[in-house]
């Protein structure tokens, strides 16, 4: 990483920033570009704005770019979970998936199909309350969790071995209501624990794209606490800052932000580790950089893996969590090996 | 607590006798009604009636492979909480049950294996990767071998094996045909012959450790003690650890990965029998085939008419007591 050292980007976190997201928007282009019927890049931009082909504005439009958006969104979506609860647990290790809040999301999504499905396999309320309930539901599991590693603090890792084990509770009880059925679009209820984009559709972007942006905009606003919270619980209330509401505060946005991308993606696993620890090494602990570039990272991660489930294999799919946990799981036992027993403090 | 020699032998009969009855009862219920009377006919005057067919050729199998594959998950926990010192240590927290099952797949996939023989061997062979790579992972950095970074390390290598379980199955519909049935960790609808090509290598395995479980108690003094008092720790372990591998590698050849057997059985069989390997090894056996074929039982009715597979049961019961022995017996 000399390279990184020499341009120093922990002084221009801005700098950054705009790298990360034009390297974004070169693979989203990329990716739009490649498939069964590849596109040059200059004709993916020419069919973005109406021009070209009408052949080639139906592919772009119609099947290549919601999932493509959808992955950028996913993706920002997890980073920034991922980003404030390794903040406000002070633990370098956790991550949505990893302490259960993905499982009880899934869960939840899988409980609102079953509920809300008729015989004829249709959904009996919109489609658009899918994530209201999943944020329950990672809400819900996520406080579960903190209760039950509980025990004069939170230690960084039985909060990770009771949310191993909560997610496992999780699991079985999605299966239990798969079982159930009748369940809308049965295949749709594997693919949340698959973790995929498959089968993404504008009117699912209309409802996620608001959702990500107001949540990542409300992060952004609690910098101040974020960083008042990283220099530890007596320094945050010595100078006045409400540390427990604070806390519970973010802990909402992050199962917030964790609920929308489960609601449409499932559970694609590691983005929310990998991210904000990326960025802590490039543009250093900082929260509004930190958060700001994880999100382009986190994007960048489910783009590619995206990318790759789409093409990799053509004209099978490989889900794109399968691709994430690749990396993402070696990374974690990097992670683990390394870790000091202090590296964590009582949250 | 049972505290004497005769007391415990005891048990072990009484629990012998359990488990036949549990068996039996195993025979009995479920969707179909049958009565204990049917089951008695089924065997001694058989009819091609439908009730004995069934107790006969479903309910039967189900039963052996219930009782079969339960010992080995208990004994093969106990053995490996025991070789790694730690309270959590069980087939599938380490990862052996998830590193089996995708070996399988490979196998299907790649080497288009068909013969259950071979499914047993890169059962064998997925097992004993795994808990080799969780343990050298977990050994390496900067405090050697916690018991947590054991359990993490292999909950990371099962998401690992697990997501790529996944994409290769993705990739080849007819192996997801072949190995879906028996991915789901289940003990329903296995053909016996499967379990009829593992009874060998399961005796074999059980017995041998039972006969050498002394040694197991030497390593709960602690490498140090147990190294001055000259005995040859590595190699009690590199033993055992061969045990528990072909134990849990078998129990998921035959059904599939089945949590949480070998975590809760251990620690119920410690409060009973005390610390002594020699007798914790064949309770954990009984344990283990009662708590699955109970399990099994239950999983009829949870969901009737439909079938819970009775891995999923052993998660929801297997839950609250792994995050009870987290809280309490780590010092965490």
């Amino acid at each position: 990483m000399k390279i990184f050292n020499r341009l120093d980007f922990t002084r221009h976190p801005f700098y950054a920033t705009v790298l990360v997201f034009l390297a974004v928007v070169t693979v989203m282009l990329l990716s739009a570009g490649s498939g069964e019927f590849p596109l040059s890049p200059a004709k993916v931009i020419a069919a973005l704005f109406g021009f070209g082909d009408e052949f080639d504005r139906t592919i772009l439009v119609d099947f290549r770019l919601p999932r493509i958006i959808m992955a950028l969104f996913v993706g920002m979506a997890l980073a920034v979970s991922g980003a404030i609860l390794q903040g406000i647990t002070k633990n370098p290790l956790a991550s949505p998936d990893l302490i259960g809040v993905t499982a009880g999301a899934s869960f939840a999504v899988v409980l609102f199909l079953t509920l809300f499905s008729d015989e004829n396999n249709s959904l009996t309320v919109s489609i658009q309350w899918l994530p209201l309930f999943a944020f329950a539901g990672a809400t819900i599991t996520a406080l579960i969790v903190f209760l039950l590693s509980w025990k004069n603090g939170i230690a960084p890792f039985r909060l990770l071995l009771i949310g191993i084990a909560v997610a496992a509770f999780m699991h079985a009880g999605t299966t239990v209501w798969i079982l159930m059925g009748p369940i809308y679009q049965a295949s749709q209820a594997t693919i949340w624990t698959t973790g995929s984009i498959y089968g993404a559709n504008w009117s699912q972007i209309y409802i996620i794209m608001p959702w990500v942006l107001l949540l990542i905009v409300i992060s952004l606003l609690m910098r101040r606490q974020m960083n008042i919270l990283e220099l530890g619980d007596d320094i945050a209330t010595g100078v006045g800052s409400r540390v427990i509401q604070n806390r519970v505060l973010l802990l909402l946005l992050s199962t917030g932000l964790t609920g929308v991308a489960v609601a449409f993606a499932g559970g694609i696993g590691f983005v929310g580790l990998l991210a904000p620890h990326i960025a802590r090494r490039i543009v250093g602990p900082k929260f509004q950089s930190m958060v700001l570039f994880s999100a382009g990272i986190g994007a960048l991660l489910v783009l590619i893996a995206d990318w790759i489930a789409r093409v990799a294999f053509a004209p099978v799919e490989v889900p794109a969590g399968v691709w994430t946990a690749a990396v993402g799981a070696p990374y974690f036992i990097f992670l683990l090996m390394t870790e000091r027993k202090k590296g964590g403090t009582n949250a | 607590m049972l505290h004497t020699n005769t007391t415990r032998g005891w048990g072990i009969a009484i629990g012998i006798i359990s488990i036949l009855f549990l068996m039996s009862a195993s025979l009995v219920y479920g969707y179909t009604n049958t009565t204990w009377h049917d089951a008695y006919l089924a065997f001694f005057h058989p009819t091609t009636s439908n009730e004995h067919l069934i107790i006969r050729d479903v309910r039967f199998p189900r039963a052996l492979i219930a009782c079969f594959v339960g010992a080995c998950l208990g004994v093969s926990g106990a053995i490996m909480q025991s070789i790694t010192r730690n309270p959590l240590s069980s087939p599938s927290i380490l990862g052996v049950n998830a590193g089996a099952s995708f070996f399988v797949v490979v196998g299907v996939v790649f080497l288009s294996v068909q013969s259950l023989q071979s499914y047993m061997w890169l059962s064998f062979a997925g097992a004993s990767f795994a808990f080799l790579l969780v343990f050298i992972l977990s050994s390496t950095g900067r405090e050697g071998l916690t018991p947590l970074k054991l359990t993490l390390a292999g909950s990371a290598i099962t998401a690992l094996f697990a997501s790529f379980t996944q994409g290769l199955l993705v990739l080849n519909e007819t192996a997801l045909d072949q190995v879906l049935f028996w991915l789901a960790g289940s003990v329903a609808n296995r053909p016996l012959d499967l379990l009829v090509t593992a009874l060998p290598y399961m005796i074999g395995a059980l017995l041998l450790s039972f006969l050498r479980a002394k040694e197991l108690n030497v390593l709960s003094i602690g490498d140090d003690v147990a190294v001055g008092l000259g005995q040859r720790t590595v190699w009690i372990k590199f033993f055992f650890g061969v045990c528990a591998v072909v134990l849990a590698g078998s129990a998921v050849a035959v059904a599939g990965p089945i949590g949480f057997v070998g975590i809760i059985i251990p620690h119920l069989i410690r409060s009973l029998v005390g610390l002594d390997h020699r007798w914790i090894l064949p309770y954990s056996a009984i344990g283990g085939a009662a708590l699955l074929l109970l399990a099994d039982i239950g999983s009829r009715y949870v969901l009737m008419p439909q079938e819970l597979p009775v891995g999923v049961m052993t998660a929801l019961i297997g839950v609250p007591f792994f995050i009870f022995v987290a809280r309490r017996k780590l010092g965490i």
